[in-house]
C-alpha cells in the first residue's frame, strides 16, 4: 500500500519561525520527499486548532503517517500522538523531530537552520514510513507496596499508604523503625524534641494492621516490573521470637555484657549484647549482637534466656526469607554521616574534644550517655567555648562538593542548646548560612540575638599544638575571617564537626537491585530534578527522603506522602499502561549463542537451554535495545526503533551526502 | 537427448576475480556431476568444458537458464562479462564468497591499483630483481601488428550485486557440495525461494556447533597460536574469535569441531546490513570491562588486526566496502 | 578543497534520557553552537549499532557523534558500559580502514549538562573541518580509464551480438 505522509512544521509563533523559514521547509517536504501528500506550516501546531489539521487531514486524506517538526518530543509526542489517536491513526504512526530546541534556538544563521530542519524532516519522513501499529501493553497493578526504610520518610509513606486501606511491607535494616531522626535530640526550628514527634509515627506503624514490619531484615532480590513485583526480604535472625517476647526488657538489664554503641549512640554510650537500640524502639523485640555475645563467641553464659518470662530467646533461629509480592517500590533508605576522619585536618579520632554532630546529638540528648548534660569526654567538665565548624565533607573539592543542606541549621540547633545548657560561649563557622526554609532565617536571627557568635570563613585547622599560654590545654580553631579580613585562631574546649549527609555505603548496589541509578554523588535518579522528584526512570519504584539528595525533615516527610500518593494514583487506576518499546527475539532463526544474555540489566532475557535459544521476557523489557544492537545475527529487533526504521532514517537525515546514483556505468 | 524429453536447459559456470575454489567445489558434488549434465548443456565453463564468449554473445537474451557466476569483480572484463551473463541468463546465481561479499580477493580493497602493482611489479622479490625498468601491465600496448588491450584492473573490488542485480546467493568459501547440490536440486524442480533470497539456512554457526555455551565475558583475547582450546566449551567463551557468532549456518560448524574459530566464510544472515558491524558489536558487547583505557588494551592486544578479523570474508560487500583511498 | 566553506554534516546518536535532554537543554537556554550535527533520537546509547556508524559515514556523513549518560548513570542502569565497549572496537577498525579516529567521537553527558553537550558539538565540527570532508562515496569511484575500457568492449562485441529478443 503507498504511503501517504502528512508534514506538519510549526512556526511556534517566532520561536520557530523566527529563525527558520519554515514555510520553505514545508514546499521543500511537499515537493522533495517521496509518499508525501500534503505539508503544512502552521503557527502552533500543538493548539486545538494544530491538532483539528491533523485530524482532519487524517480523515480526509487518508494520511497513514504524520510528521510534526516542532519542539522536542518530551513536551509534546503525546498530544500529537493523541490526535492521530482520535482521527484513527495508530499513535505510533506519529512522528515529531525537534526543530525548536534543536535547531531555532541553537542557531541564529537563517540559512544553515532551514537546512538542518529541512534534513530533520526529511529523516523523520523516511522513518516514519517504515513505523509499524503498536498498542501500549496493559499491566494490573497489585495493591501491596513495598516500603525500604524505616526512617521519617518511610515512615509517612507508609502511613499514608496503610491509612488508605492498602497493605504495605515495611523492611527495615537496623532492629528499630526510626532512623537517624530517632537520635536527634531537638529539630530545627521548633526545638521540638526529636523522639517526640517521632515515636508516635513508630506506635502507629508498629500497630497498624495494613502494615507488616520486617525490621532486622534486608531487602535481597527484585524481579518483576511495575505492579507485579517479587521480592525477597532476608529476616535476620534476632534468636529472640518475636511471638514469644513481651518487651520487658530482663534480659537486656541482666546480661552482663557490655558493647560500645558505635550505631545508635555514635560511640558516645554502651549498650548490652543482647539489645533494643533505644527505649522506645519499635518492635521492642531485642536483638543478640552474635559477635559480641559470650554465649555466641565462647559458649558460656545464656542469663538472657534463663531470666527470660516467656522462654523467649532462641539460640538457634535461623535467617528466614520471605517472598513478598508488590505492585510498587518505595525506596526511603536514607543516608550515613559523613567519616569526619577524612577531614584530618579537624583532628577527629585524634583530638579527643572533637566531636562529630552526631556525637553531640547524643551528648545533648537527655536521653543519652551523659544524660543530656554537655561536658567534654572526661564526662564532668563542662566546656567554656563550642566551635561549631560548618561543611565537614561537604562543599568541598576534596570529598563531597555538594551542600547537605541541614547543617547549617543543625548548627544553629547546636548554638542554641549549648546556651541554654552551658555558660559557653559558641562560635559557628560557615561559609555561608542556609537558612531559607519557613522559620529558618527567623531562627538564625534568635540565635544571633541570644549571643551565638559567627564567623564566616572556612576553618584550615584544628590543632591542639598552642603557639602562645591562653592556648594552652585549648583546641585552636585556625580560620580565615573573611568579614575581617584577618586569619584568627581562637582558642576552645570543643569543637563540633557538622558531618555531611552521604549516601548509604550500598546504596549504588542497592539501587541497582531495584533498577535505580545514582547521580555521580551517589543519591538516587529521580525522573525529572524539577517536575518529577519522587519517581525514577523506573516505573513503579519511587525514592522519598535524603537518599533522593540531602534535605531537611518536612521535605523528607513530603517526599514520603508524595511517593505514597503516587502509589495510590496507580493502586486506584488499578492498570497501568506500558509503552510497546520492547524487545522480541526471532526464535526460529535465534542459534542460543547467548551474547545477549548479560546485556540485560532487567534480567528481561532468558535462555531456554532445551531449544538453545533465548528468549525476551516483554513484561520486564524496558525497551533500551542494547541487545538488539548486540546480537552478533541481526535477530533481535526492537519495536519502534529496529534497523528498517533507523536506517531509513539516516538516510533522511544525510539527504544531501548520499551519493546521487550508483557509480556510473556503461551498459552491455 | 533423449526424443520426446523436455530440452535440456542451458548452464553457464563463470569465473571472475577467484581462486577457482567453487569449481572444484561443482566437482565435489561427485557423480550428481552426471545428473546435472543429463539435465543441463554446459554452454560455459571456462575451466572445465569449452564455450566462447562470443557464442554466449551471440544467444537470445535470458536463453541461459541458469548461471553460477563465482569471483568478484575487479576489471572491465569481469564487469563486461557480469552484464554479459545478467543479459544473458534468466537466473543468475552469486555463487560462492567471492561474488556475494568479495571474500579474500575483497582484501585488496585495503590497497589501491597503484599500491597493489608498486608492490607486485617494484617491490615484489621474484619480479623486482627481473623488472628494473618497472613494465606495468597497461591497457593498451602498440605492437608492430596492432594494439593489444589489457582489461582495466579497479581500485576496488565490487561483489555481483554491487555491478549487476541477482537473483539468488550461494554463500561459502566454497559452498558446500551438499548445499550446492540442494541448490541445484531446487533449480531443476523449480522451487526457489523469493527472488534475491540466499539459499541456505539462516540461522548462524552457533546453530550446528555442539559446545557448551554459557554467558559470555572475556578479559583476554587470544590468537589461535596462543592457547590449545578445550574442546567441550564455546570457542568464544574461551576468548578466540569465533565468527560462528555471526555466520551463517549451513557447514555443519566443521571448523569448530576441530578445535578452530569459524573465520566466517559463510557471511551474514538475512536482513545483515553489514556483516563486520555485527560481528564486532556483538564481540565488543561482551568484552567484561567498563574502564576505557583496559579496554583499548584488550582490543589492541587480542584483535591486532580488526579489519581481516571482521571483514574477512566481506570487506568488499561491507558498507564501507574499502579503505580510505589516500589522496597522493 | 577550501576547507573555509566546508560545512560538515555530522549524524548524532543522542540518548533520549541524558544527552537528548542535554540537547534541549541547551536549546531552553539558547546557547548558541554549530549546526552541523543532526539528531537522531535513540532510547539509550546502547542501541547504538555499529551498523548505524559505517552506514552512516557510507552515505556521506563527515563524522558522527554518539552521546549517552556518563557511565556509572545510565537510565538503563549499564547499558553505556556496551556502548562503550563497541565504540572503541569500532574506533579501531575504522581507524585500521583509514577513518581518521577524531570523525567519531562518544561524549557523556547527563540531562543537565547542555553547556557541556555544545561545547562537545563545537569541538566535534572544528575537528571534523580540520580533517577536511571524508565524502566516502567518493572512495568508490574508479577513473576514467574504466569507462573508456568497458565502453571498448562493448563496441568491439557489439558486432557479435544479437540483437535482444
Amino acid at each position: 500500500m503507498a504511503e501517504k505522509i502528512g508534514i506538519y512544521v510549526c512556526h511556534c509563533g517566532s520561536n520557530i519561525a523566527g529563525t527558520i523559514d519554515v514555510e520553505e521547509v514545508a514546499r521543500w517536504a511537499g515537493k522533495n520527499i517521496k509518499d508525501v501528500a500534503v505539508s503544512r506550516d502552521y503557527k502552533f501546531m500543538c493548539s486545538s486548532l494544530g491538532q483539528q489539521m491533523i485530524e482532519d487531514d487524517i480523515k480526509q486524506q487518508g494520511l497513514t503517517g504524520v510528521v510534526v517538526g516542532a519542539c522536542s518530543p518530551h513536551l509534546h509526542e503525546k498530544t500529537f500522538r493523541n490526535a492521530c489517536h482520535r482521527a484513527g491513526l495508530n499513535p505510533y504512526l506519529c512522528q515529531m523531530t525537534n526543530i525548536r530546541e534543536h535547531v531555532s534556538w541553537v542557531n541564529s544563521d537563517k540559512e544553515s537552520g532551514t537546512f538542518k530542519a529541512k534534513s530533520l524532516i526529511s529523516a523523520a519522513a523516511e522513518r516514519v514510513k517504515r513505523q509499524k501499529p503498536l498498542e501500549p501493553m496493559r499491566v494490573k497493578v497489585n495493591p501491596a507496596t513495598l516500603v525500604v526504610g524505616g526512617g521519617i520518610a518511610g515512615l509517612q509513606a507508609a502511613l499514608e499508604l496503610a491509612d488508605a486501606g492498602h497493605h504495605v511491607y515495611l523492611v527495615e535494616r537496623e532492629p528499630s523503625i526510626g532512623g537517624h531522626m530517632a537520635q536527634f535530640d531537638k529539630t530545627f526550628p521548633t526545638l521540638d524534641c526529636s523522639a517526640c514527634i517521632l515515636t508516635p509515627k513508630m506506635s502507629e506503624v508498629g500497630q497498624h494492621e495494613n502494615i507488616t514490619l520486617l525490621t532486622y531484615s534486608e531487602l535481597e532480590e527484585v524481579s518483576g516490573s511495575v505492579g507485579n513485583f517479587k521480592v525477597k526480604v532476608r529476616k535476620k535472625a534476632r534468636y529472640v521470637d518475636y511471638d514469644k517476647c513481651t518487651g520487658c526488657g530482663i534480659c537486656i538489664e541482666k546480661c552482663p555484657r557490655k558493647v560500645l554503641d558505635d550505631v545508635f549512640e555514635a560511640g558516645m554510650g554502651y549498650r548490652k549484647a543482647i539489645y533494643t537500640p533505644f527505649p522506645q524502639a519499635v518492635p521492642r523485640t531485642p536483638v543478640i549482637d552474635t559477635a559480641n555475645c559470650t554465649w555466641f563467641t565462647r559458649g558460656k553464659c545464656q542469663v538472657c534466656s534463663k531470666v527470660c518470662p516467656t522462654d523467649a530467646v532462641d539460640y538457634n533461629q535461623q535467617d528466614e526469607i520471605v517472598e513478598l509480592e508488590v505492585g510498587n517500590i518505595i525506596i526511603a533508605t536514607g543516608w550515613k554521616l559523613f567519616d569526619c576522619k577524612r577531614s584530618s585536618h579537624y583532628g577527629y579520632g585524634r583530638l579527643a574534644n572533637v566531636y562529630t554532630n552526631m556525637e553531640f546529638e547524643r551528648l545533648c540528648n537527655a536521653a543519652g550517655p551523659t544524660n543530656g548534660k554537655i561536658v567534654l569526654r572526661d564526662g564532668k567538665t563542662e566546656p567554656k567555648s563550642v566551635a561549631i565548624v560548618h561543611c565537614v565533607g561537604s562543599r568541598d573539592a576534596n570529598s563531597n562538593s555538594y551542600c547537605s543542606a541541614v547543617c547549617c541549621m543543625a548548627a544553629l540547633k547546636f548554638g542554641h542548646l549549648v546556651l541554654e545548657k552551658t555558660n559557653a560561649e559558641v562560635y559557628s563557622f560557615y561559609i555561608d548560612m542556609r537558612s531559607n526554609q519557613k522559620g529558618y532565617e527567623e531562627f538564625y536571627e534568635r540565635l544571633q540575638e541570644e549571643g551565638m557568635q559567627f564567623v564566616r570563613g572556612k576553618v584550615g585547622e584544628v590543632t591542639d599544638a598552642a603557639r602562645q599560654p591562653a592556648e594552652e590545654g585549648k583546641l585552636i580553631v585556625q580560620v580565615d575571617d573573611t568579614l575581617l579580613g584577618k586569619q584568627r585562631r581562637i582558642p576552645v574546649d570543643m569543637v563540633i564537626l557538622m558531618g555531611g549527609l552521604e549516601p548509604q555505603a550500598d546504596a549504588k548496589e542497592f539501587g541497582l537491585k531495584c533498577g535505580i541509578s545514582c547521580s555521580m554523588a551517589g543519591w538516587y535518579t529521580e525522573r525529572h530534578p524539577k517536575l518529577d522528584p519522587v519517581a525514577t526512570m523506573t516505573d513503579g519504584v519511587f525514592v522519598a527522603g535524603v537518599c533522593q539528595g540531602p534535605k531537611d525533615i518536612p521535605a523528607s516527610v513530603a517526599q514520603g506522602a508524595a511517593a505514597a500518593a503516587r502509589v495510590q494514583g496507580m493502586i486506584s487506576k488499578g492498570e497501568v499502561m506500558i509503552e510497546p518499546i520492547v524487545a522480541s527475539i526471532d526464535e526460529e532463526n535465534c542459534s542460543g549463542c547467548r551474547i545477549c544474555n548479560n546485556m540485560c540489566p532487567y534480567n528481561a532475557i532468558e535462555f531456554d537451554a532445551e531449544k538453545s535459544i533465548s528468549r525476551v521476557i516483554t513484561a520486564l523489557c524496558k525497551g533500551c535495545g542494547t541487545c538488539v544492537a548486540a546480537c552478533p545475527a541481526g535477530v533481535i529487533t526492537g519495536a519502534h526503533f529496529n534497523n528498517e526504521q533507523i536506517f531509513a532514517e539516516i538516510d533522511g537525515i544525510l539527504w544531501d551526502a548520499k551519493p546521487q546514483a550508483e557509480t556510473e556505468s556503461v551498459t552491455v | 537427448m533423449s526424443n520426446g524429453e523436455k530440452p535440456k536447459g542451458k548452464l553457464a559456470l563463470y569465473w571472475a576475480a577467484s581462486c577457482g575454489g567453487c569449481e572444484i567445489a561443482v566437482l565435489a558434488i561427485d557423480e550428481k556431476i552426471l545428473d546435472v549434465a543429463a539435465a543441463f548443456d554446459i554452454v560455459m565453463w571456462p575451466c572445465a568444458a569449452d564455450g566462447k564468449v562470443r557464442d554466449i554473445e551471440r544467444m537470445p537474451d535470458g536463453s541461459i537458464d541458469v548461471c553460477l557466476f563465482n569471483g568478484g569483480i575487479r576489471t572491465s572484463e569481469q564487469e563486461y562479462m557480469a552484464q554479459l551473463m545478467r543479459r544473458k541468463s534468466k537466473v543468475l546465481v552469486s555463487f560462492g564468497s567471492c561474488a556475494t561479499e568479495g571474500c579474500i580477493p575483497g582484501l585488496s580493497n585495503m590497497n589501491t591499483r597503484q599500491e597493489v602493482f608498486d608492490t607486485v611489479y617494484k617491490e615484489g622479490s621474484s619480479t623486482a630483481p627481473v623488472n628494473p625498468q618497472d613494465v606495468r601491465p597497461q591497457p593498451e600496448t602498440k605492437v608492430p601488428e596492432g594494439t593489444l588491450h589489457l582489461p582495466i584492473f579497479y581500485d576496488t573490488l565490487k561483489t555481483l550485486d554491487q555491478t549487476v542485480d541477482v537473483d539468488y546467493y550461494l554463500p561459502g568459501c566454497p559452498p558446500e557440495a551438499e548445499n550446492i547440490w540442494k541448490a541445484i536440486v531446487a533449480i531443476l524442480e523449480g522451487k526457489l525461494p523469493p527472488k534475491g533470497s540466499v539459499i541456505g539456512m539462516n540461522t548462524t554457526v552457533c546453530d550446528e556447533c555442539k559446545r557448551k555455551r554459557n554467558e559470555k565475558k572475556i578479559k583476554k583475547f587470544y590468537r589461535t597460536w596462543q592457547i590449545i582450546p578445550d574442546e567441550e566449551t564455546c570457542l568464544l567463551e574461551q576468548g578466540l574469535l569465533c565468527c560462528g557468532i555471526a555466520t551463517r549456518a549451513g557447514c555443519g560448524a566443521l571448523c569448530p569441531q576441530v578445535n578452530s574459530p569459524c573465520i566466517g566464510c559463510h557471511g551474514g544472515n538475512d536482513g545483515v546490513a553489514d556483516y563486520g558491524a555485527r560481528l564486532l558489536s556483538g564481540v565488543a558487547s561482551v568484552i567484561d570491562s567498563g574502564d576505557p583505557d583496559e579496554i583499548d588494551r584488550i582490543i589492541s592486544e587480542g584483535i591486532p588486526d580488526p579489519v581481516g578479523s571482521f571483514y574477512r570474508f566481506s570487506l568488499a560487500g561491507s558498507q564501507l566496502r574499502r579503505k580510505k583511498k589516500s589522496k597522493c | 578543497m577550501s576547507n573555509e566553506t566546508f560545512e560538515p554534516k555530522i549524524v548524532g546518536f543522542l540518548c533520549n534520557w541524558c544527552s537528548y535532554r542535554a540537547a534541549d537543554l541547551a536549546g531552553s537556554a539558547r546557547i548558541k553552537y554549530a549546526p552541523n550535527v543532526r539528531i537522531i533520537r535513540l532510547m539509550c546509547s546502547g542501541r547504538v549499532d555499529p551498523t548505524f556508524v559505517v552506514k552512516a559515514l557510507a552515505d556521506g556523513a563527515d563524522g558522527v557523534m554518539i552521546a549517552g549518560c556518563h557511565p556509572g548513570e545510565c537510565h538503563y542502569i549499564e547499558q553505556n558500559y556496551k556502548a562503550m565497549r563497541r565504540f572503541h572496537l569500532l574506533k579501531q577498525t575504522l581507524t585500521a580502514l583509514g577513518v581518521e579516529p577524531d570523525r567519531v567521537q562518544l561524549v557523556w553527558a547527563s540531562a543537565a549538562e547542555g553547556q557541556r553537550l555544545a561545547e562537545a558539538i563545537d569541538k566535534l565540527v572544528a575537528d571534523i573541518k580540520r580533517l577536511g570532508p571524508l565524502r566516502w562515496p567518493s572512495n568508490w569511484d574508479e577513473d576514467g580509464g574504466r569507462l573508456k575500457a568497458l565502453e571498448e568492449i562493448v563496441k568491439e562485441h557489439e558486432e557479435a551480438m544479437e540483437v535482444p529478443a
